[in-house]
């Protein structure tokens, strides 16, 4: 089985976000680029692929040099190859189609990507690959097996959970649950020199069009300060929720 | 030329948020001066969709659409859509359509935004705000394709009265075949979900163990709110994955959330940031959360909580 694992480079969760250029791009002053969450928990899954069912594992990345050190971070924690399509990664659409050309060029079996990058939450990246190579497509995925060329997997809905069944070629949007955070691996030093030896494979994107173009961003409101209630007048909690905030 | 709205609902009656995306739905065909379409599947009354300017639906009767299918559903929509020559196509923030939209984006090779919390704010070029870096900044997004798809974020728009005809059409799409079958669904019944509630009560470490929980849910019960926890507790196994909220888990944008015993990491702040009111309660004052709160308490949880409940049942019991 080939494996093709798709890797968000994102700033780490703690990052404090700020914005440049009039507000017009995100300021990575100080900021730590890590594996985006949902994409390290569908890694985690391909390294246990990889090492019970003798699955290649090949992870790639939409983006500028600058995200080279989070892709060597996931060929340390074990993936056998890394590709990196030569591109600033602008919207979603586009960086979708990007990714189906790559699947479409190295006849992957199995694409897993996060169900959402932190950054953009867009959401869609994987959803749209699917439908760009007519894959079937699991997205919230909190389990997945393989067995020849059918797959079990399960989604998370709202509120539960359901079971589906399908099979190869197919797509995941994955997430916690595919493996749990102590599962998690933290790259030793054996791996992060053989790392240095596995191919990175550098290649030119397709032309494409925004479908969507980022304009600017902008920070929430600060809020004001907490109302402090005594925890001896709780009446008063109540009267607020109902006559200030009119939420009960 | 109309827009379309899927309105998705849950045997036979629509969800909340199905009315929220035929309210925003209206204000869209407002700004563009057209009316307003919905696509109802498997929903006999569609009646309900006229409060909130719904000015015809698309009635679908198949029981080949009685378990949601993301592929399935996807084509239904894009058939609707060209059938109505459609421009904007609007879905809410459930995990279905969060599911379908990607495919339905391919399908119709449109722009879509996510997470979407306010109208246009300019429809040449079609320019719509979202939530970014996990509710900790907004993004401006122009849409630049032909169709659009917007998907708007539960509980950012509200329900808005309407009046409409909602003047219900039979439409009978092709079905496709989807490689992906659904075995079983496993989902609690009569719990209010995470994604649809206007109340989550939430609790972290600071209580102790699981057997605390019991607190939580008859809080819950009586606001007849969603409950929730922190990552730590359900890394330590003590509640659900599925009720894990945060960065990582699950994004809450509920009108009030209450938080018991959470110090408030920055993490667990960005997941339910974009909730309109919230309160903390914790022993410890110097805890981040205070930062982030409208109301808090400084008070020991298994003090503050249960005086809450019986405040808040007498409050009930008025209304």
């Amino acid at each position: 089985m080939k494996i093709l694992v798709c890797i968000s480079h994102v700033p780490d969760t703690t990052s404090k976000i700020n914005f440049s250029d009039n507000n017009t791009k995100f300021d990575t002053n100080g900021v730590q680029f890590v594996i985006n969450p949902n994409d390290e928990f569908g890694l985690t899954r391909a390294m246990w692929f990889k090492e019970k069912q003798g699955a290649h594992v090949t992870v790639v990345n939409v983006g500028g040099a600058e995200t080279e050190p989070t892709m060597r971070k996931a060929l340390a924690i074990g993936a056998d190859a890394a590709i990196r399509v030569n591109t600033a990664a602008t919207d979603g659409f586009s960086v979708a189609k990007q990714l189906a050309n790559v699947i479409n060029n190295g006849g992957f079996d199995l694409v897993i990507a996060g169900r959402e990058s932190i950054d953009y939450n867009g959401g869609m990246v994987p959803g749209m690959i699917a439908g760009l190579i007519s894959a079937n497509f699991v997205s919230n995925c909190i389990s997945l097996e393989v067995d020849g060329t059918s797959a079990k997997a399960v989604r998370e809905i709202d509120g539960g959970k359901e079971t589906v069944s399908t099979s190869l070629p197919l797509v995941i949007g994955g997430q916690k649950g595919l493996v749990e955070e102590s599962d998690l691996r933290i790259p030793n030093m054996r791996g992060i020199m053989m790392a240095r030896k596995k191919p990175l494979n550098v290649v030119e994107p397709i032309d494409t069009n925004a479908e969507t173009t980022s304009v600017s961003f902008e920070k929430p409101i600060p809020k004001g300060a907490v109302t402090l209630v005594s925890p001896d007048n709780l009446d008063e909690l109540v009267s607020l929720l109902h006559n200030e905030a009119k939420v009960i | 030329m109309s827009v379309l709205v899927y309105t998705e609902s849950e045997q036979g009656t629509f969800k909340k948020t199905a009315l929220e995306v035929a309210s925003y739905a209206k204000a869209v065909a407002k700004q563009l001066n057209t009316t307003v379409t919905a696509v109802a599947i498997n929903t006999e009354d569609t009646s309900a969709l006229g409060n909130y300017g719904v000015d015809k639906v698309l009635s679908i009767s198949n029981s080949q659409l009685d378990t949601f299918n993301a592929k399935t559903y996807a084509d239904v929509l894009k058939q609707a859509a060209e059938n109505e020559s459609a421009k904007v196509v609007i879905v809410s923030s459930s995990a279905d359509s969060k599911y379908l939209a990607p495919l339905l984006a391919v399908g119709l090779n449109a722009g879509y935004a996510s997470n979407v919390v306010e109208t246009p704010s300019n429809t040449s070029p079609f320019t719509v705000k979202r939530t970014a870096f996990t509710n900790k900044a907004f993004e401006i997004t122009q849409i630049n394709t032909n169709v659009k798809i917007i998907g708007v974020s539960n509980n950012s728009f509200g329900l808005v009265e309407n009046n409409a005809n909602a003047s219900a059409e039979d439409f009978s799409p092709s079905i496709s075949e989807s490689g992906v079958t659904v075995q079983s669904v496993d989902k609690a019944a009569d719990k209010v979900t995470i994604a649809d509630a206007e109340i989550v009560v939430s609790a972290g470490r600071g209580l102790k163990g699981p057997e605390n929980w019991g607190m939580i849910e008859e809080l819950a019960d009586v606001l007849g709110a969603a409950t929730a926890c922190s990552k730590p507790v359900s890394d330590l196994g003590w509640r659900p994955h599925s009720e894990h909220v945060g960065q990582t888990g699950k994004p809450v944008a509920a009108n009030l959330y209450i938080a018991i015993g959470i110090s408030g990491a920055i993490q667990h702040l960005a997941g339910i940031n974009a909730s309109k009111v919230k309160v903390v309660i914790n022993t410890d004052a110097e805890a981040p959360f205070f930062k982030a709160a409208d109301y808090g308490v400084v008070g020991d949880a298994f003090e503050v909580v249960p005086q809450l409940i019986e405040k808040l049942k007498a409050f009930k019991a008025q209304q």
